[in-house]
């Protein structure tokens, strides 16, 4: 099969070349405090109308590559919840200053 | 892998969380609230379904047609969850569940997704190479045994029911519901007896 | 809501690449754009999360899962095993 012609955006990872031969780390731990505050503030947001689940996948998908992958996962939410609710005005910029 | 948030990340989240409480939008309670609703949440909801369905045709053909009418029955709040969906394996046929795009996850009934689900090497490879990922955790599949990888792509979130297995007869629902890990929920594992 | 496909219906996935015309949210994996898979079932209409994710006004739209074989889009897949996914209806086309 010839290669893709197409650059799939930087979340589209099914089957792509880089992580080919990385191992899957076993690893079980619950996410730590950071996490689940995270976790529990985009359920907390999403069930009070202010973003939808589209959203943030949507924020966490405009993340600039080398950040993208240098961030972790609840990371990468926070950095799309803060966006989104600046984006709708829920918050102001200095706010977050 | 589970890395540690940094210092400015903490820092950065309670700037936002103070910033929604101060303007009304939220509460400490709700966060609150709602942490300990996902904590609550885990593997064993999905170990008891699945013991369930061992035991029971009717509750089994209950949860194909609606695993979330399921997760209901043993008490999981599903109101605004995703509805769940509930793939059968059987002799011939094994799913295993991913996300390729995100991490699309059965939080309301598993609770938080393990790391290595989010992992970028599992959401990659298990597309392509699901039997070499099954075979380095020590859960090799048989080749006349056709497998299915289920890519969680939209408004559904996927769960395995996995075949019971050969010496369990006569168990009881505990006794097979200790036999059915997360892993097996994913289909990642297949579920053994104790050595 | 109608589905356009019944269960069995072969169908192909659009070869299409809106990320590369700009910002978008989309739900069908790159691997699949432009295979051929057959309908295993209907899972109901939802709203388009391509709107959704931009807060936009969003229509349902019917969501199929959908069955490839797994060694015609990976080849070093194995003959026996498939690619089981949801799609939405105007990702499809009748193959």
């Amino acid at each position: 099969m010839s290669e893709p012609e197409h650059t799939p955006a930087i979340h589209d990872i099914g089957g792509i070349q880089r992580f080919h031969c990385t191992p899957v780390e076993h690893d079980e731990e619950p996410p730590d405090e950071f996490g689940k505050r995270v976790d529990a503030l985009r359920q907390t947001l999403a069930r009070k109308g202010f973003m939808s689940v589209d959203e943030l996948r949507r924020g966490i998908e405009s993340i600039p590559e080398a950040e993208y992958f240098a961030l972790t996962y609840y990371e990468r939410w926070m950095r799309s919840i803060a966006l989104l609710m600046l984006e709708k005005g829920v918050v102001k910029p200095e706010d977050l200053a | 892998m589970s890395a540690p948030a940094r210092t400015e990340s903490l820092a950065e989240l309670e700037r936002l969380v103070a910033a929604l409480i101060a303007r009304g939008h939220i509460t400490e309670a709700e966060l609150a609230t709602q942490q300990a609703s996902t904590d609550r949440a885990s593997p064993e909801n999905g170990a008891r379904m699945v013991a369930r369905a061992w035991l029971n045709p009717e509750w089994r053909a209950m949860m194909l047609n609606s695993g979330t009418k399921a997760a209901e029955a043993i008490g999981v709040n599903m109101v605004g969850a995703p509805p769940l969906g509930v793939l059968e394996d059987t002799p011939g046929r094994h799913h295993i569940v991913v996300c390729t795009l995100c991490s699309c996850y059965p939080r309301a009934v598993l609770g938080y997704p393990p790391h290595w689900y989010k992992s970028f090497s599992y959401r990659s490879r298990v597309v392509r190479e699901p039997r070499a990922v099954m075979a380095e955790w020590g859960h090799p599949l048989p080749d006349n045994v056709e497998l299915r990888v289920v890519d969680s792509t939209a408004d559904f979130r996927w769960m395995v029911l996995p075949m019971r297995p050969a010496g369990t007869e006569g168990w009881t629902e505990d006794q097979l519901a200790a036999l059915i890990t997360r892993d097996v929920l994913v289909g990642v594992a297949l579920p053994k007896l104790p050595a | 809501m109608t589905p356009r496909f019944a269960p069995g219906t072969p169908v192909l996935v659009k070869n299409d690449w809106p990320e590369e015309r700009g910002p978008c949210h989309i739900r069908t994996p790159h691997y699949l754009r432009g295979r051929s898979g057959r309908v295993e079932r209907v899972l109901g209409a939802f709203p388009n999360p391509e709107d959704l994710a931009f807060a936009r006004p969003a229509e349902k739209r019917v969501l199929y899962h959908v069955v490839f074989d797994q060694p015609a889009i990976f080849t070093d897949g194995v003959p026996t095993d498939h690619l089981l996914v949801e799609i939405f209806e105007h990702w499809l086309e009748a193959a």
